[in-house]
């Protein structure tokens, strides 16, 4: 799950991290206020929506008047803004961010993780900040630090001053850092973060580091436990369809093909997706209807497919395993019936009790085509997507 | 010879009393598996399945002794039940349940490692030795007893691997799930050891999946130090990058983790590829000639 900028620098602060003084509006009408209760001459208005890139698309202004503010305000609240990092549809702005100017000196990168090779917290820190890290490590690895966090120490002051060295700090900025890494770390860790990312963290001209930017994601697996984090949740930046999903457990990515795809099993519906796209089709989307398929499920998994106006047939794979295919099949059926789907559905029946489950599926009056090997099955969905 | 699970295996099962736990213990018990008791606080001195139920994995140890545990216990309290079986000396953890909060796995890691345990999970469909025991969540009709070792990131996967490998006659040594979690207790690397000093494989099919390195540091193990042939599959070819498909640890972040990266890396370590799913069993076939 991810954070607003504006969010995660609430969680900055309470953690003792330096952001700037900043508001928060979703009117045009709280602008001028806003700029004034910050106060200065000088503000810098940022679009909020989940995804980066949003400078080079507009979504980011420096003004020097609350009128700008209004403007700007009036321009994107209610818009989408289309970065890089956004579909073509691009991401509603329902929120702005006001904050007091920073001049700045320099712009360095600073960004915790979970890494999974050497399974700590790891921070990443660069000289080379504001610009694409993933390009700095290609081109000069030497300007970058990688330190894991051993959980049983935390981070020692020594990894600071190493993160220091790369980051190219004074001695003050050094002291600085040094209590900026345990509070990161805390943060990282009360709220189960899997990314913290300060793009850039700067040395303003007075010489002090501040956090310009705030990336936050949080473990999807623990928003159970952070009541906090649960009610920062803004579904207006999903795609509606994955949030339905999510509402009903299950996983579903949309994609631009027109092949609907319905697979127990994670790793199962990427493998049907890639069956699909080796003889010659395209998934519409990846959805993992999860180990049981129960009717319910199934329905809903259907609801959620054919909302997607792109669909022109819908596959099944299903590998029964321990639920029976006989059971899976009467489900599907009902399912589609409830639904009222009116596209072909190809279903594809594997493991106990298979033959029954086809048997049934071949029966009913519904527009089924049941083939029991994921090749036949693969190649019929490809053919009605044409 | 088989890996990890054989006849001799006394299971324990912690959330022994749950739904699924009861599900999938029935499932076992009729495959084979001798499953000796089951923890669940506060139900001790019960019977459940014709076995007995413990307040806890200690009190199992003293009257029962396993010598492996399966867990099915809700998410938020793994890392307790981990960490309890794990103290009272179980070597072999089984953790089936999805969903454990990514910083609990990292402790848990840790502490497995010090004490030399093999954790297998989370979110994963366990491990079977076919013809012998069954511990997890896996159909036991599609198994067949045979030479082909098989890991896999993926629970329906797997099973499509197995049922490929059975449908060709070869059967399965042992099947590991290791799970789709960003921090698996045992990795692909793991697994290849132990496949590789078993007599009874003759060769491993390693089905990966996009998202993390786990893959490529696989593949130069297999480069380095696996004499037996190894076949691999990678799933989410298609897949779109940023996204997390279903697993938590099935995503492409920052351009690393993709299938095509994967794939390159196990073809220069000398792993065979089935380009796509339907093709591991006879690319297993043709790779044991």
């Amino acid at each position: 799950m991810n954070l607003h900028e504006y969010q995660g620098k609430e969680l900055f602060a309470k953690f003792g991290l330096p952001v700037s003084t900043n508001r928060v509006i979703t009117s045009a009408d709280d602008a001028v206020n806003a700029c004034r209760d910050i106060g200065g001459k000088k503000w810098v208005i940022k679009a909020q929506v989940h995804a980066g890139g949003r400078g080079k698309a507009g979504g980011v202004k420096l003004i020097t008047t609350p009128d700008e503010a209004v403007e700007f305000s009036n321009h994107w609240l209610g818009r989408r803004l289309v970065t890089y990092q956004t579909d073509a549809q691009g991401q509603l702005v329902n929120s702005i961010l006001i904050e007091e100017c920073t001049d700045i000196d320099q712009e360095l990168y600073l960004s915790a993780v979970i890494d999974r090779g050497s399974q700590r917290i790891v921070f990443i820190g660069s000289s080379e900040g504001g610009v694409n890290i993933e390009e700095v490590a290609e081109n000069t690895p030497e300007k970058i630090i990688y330190e894991p966090i051993d959980p049983l120490t935390g981070p020692m002051p020594f990894q600071a001053r190493k993160i220091s060295k790369i980051l190219g700090l004074n001695l003050e900025q050094s002291k600085q850092f040094s209590k900026m890494l345990p509070q990161l770390t805390d943060l990282f860790i009360t709220h189960d973060l899997n990314l913290l990312e300060i793009n850039p963290l700067v040395i303003t001209q007075g010489g002090k580091l501040h956090c310009l930017d705030a990336k936050i994601a949080i473990d999807s697996n623990a928003v159970y436990r952070q009541p906090e984090i649960q009610v920062m949740h803004d579904p207006s930046q999903e795609d509606p369809q994955e949030s339905e999903a999510a509402m009903h457990d299950l996983s579903y990515v949309s994609l631009d093909g027109n092949i609907g795809c319905m697979v127990n099993g994670a790793g199962l519906a990427m493998g049907t997706m890639d069956t699909i796209k080796y003889f010659g089709g395209a998934p519409a989307n990846f959805l993992d209807v999860g180990g049981t398929a129960t009717q319910d499920r199934v329905s809903k998994a259907f609801k959620i497919i054919l909302a997607d106006p792109e669909v022109k047939v819908v596959l099944v794979n299903i590998f029964g395993g321990i639920v029976r295919c006989d059971l899976i099949a009467e489900g599907i059926l009902a399912a589609i019936k409830e639904v009222g789907v009116s596209i072909p559905v190809v279903v594809r029946l594997e493991g106990n009790n298979a033959d029954l489950g086809s048997k049934i599926l071949a029966e009913s009056n519904a527009e089924i085509v049941s083939l029991n090997n994921l090749e036949d099955a693969a190649k019929k969905a490809v053919e009605l997507s044409k | 010879m088989s890996i990890l699970v054989n006849k001799d295996t006394r299971l324990l099962v912690q959330g022994f009393t749950g739904s699924q736990a009861t599900l999938h213990s029935e499932q076992s018990i009729e495959y084979g598996t001798n499953i000796v008791g089951g923890v669940t606080p506060g139900k001790g001195g019960q019977t459940h399945l014709g076995a007995p139920v413990f307040n806890s994995v200690h009190d199992a140890m003293e009257s029962v002794q396993p010598n492996a545990s399966i867990i099915f216990v809700p998410a938020p309290f793994c890392k307790d039940s981990i960490l309890e079986a794990a103290d009272a000396g179980i070597k072999l953890i089984i953790c089936i349940t999805e969903g454990v909060p990514t910083l609990d796995m990292l402790i848990v890691k840790k502490r497995i490692d010090e004490l030399g345990i093999q954790l297998i999970g989370p979110n994963c469909p366990g491990v079977i030795t076919p013809g012998e025991a069954k511990l997890g969540i896996m159909p036991g009709s599609i198994h067949l007893p045979g030479s082909v070792g098989i890991i896999s990131r993926s629970g329906t996967l797997t099973y499509e691997a197995v049922k490929q490998t059975t449908d060709l006659g070869l059967g399965q040594s042992t099947c590991v799930g290791i799970g789709g979690d960003p921090i698996p207790g045992t990795s692909f690397i793991d697994v290849l050891k132990l496949f590789e000093a078993d007599d009874q494989t003759t060769a491993i099919v390693m089905v990966g999946e996009i998202g993390g390195t786990a893959e490529e540091e696989a593949a130069e193990y297999i480069r380095d130090h696996v004499t037996k042939p190894v076949i691999s599959y990678i799933a989410g070819q298609t897949a779109p990058a940023g996204k997390r498909m279903g697993h938590a640890g099935a995503i492409i972040a920052g351009g690393k983790g993709t299938a095509a990266d994967k794939i390159k890396k196990l073809q220069e370590c000398g792993v065979h590829i089935a380009e796509n799913l339907l093709q591991i069993g006879s690319k297993v076939k043709e790779v044991l000639g």
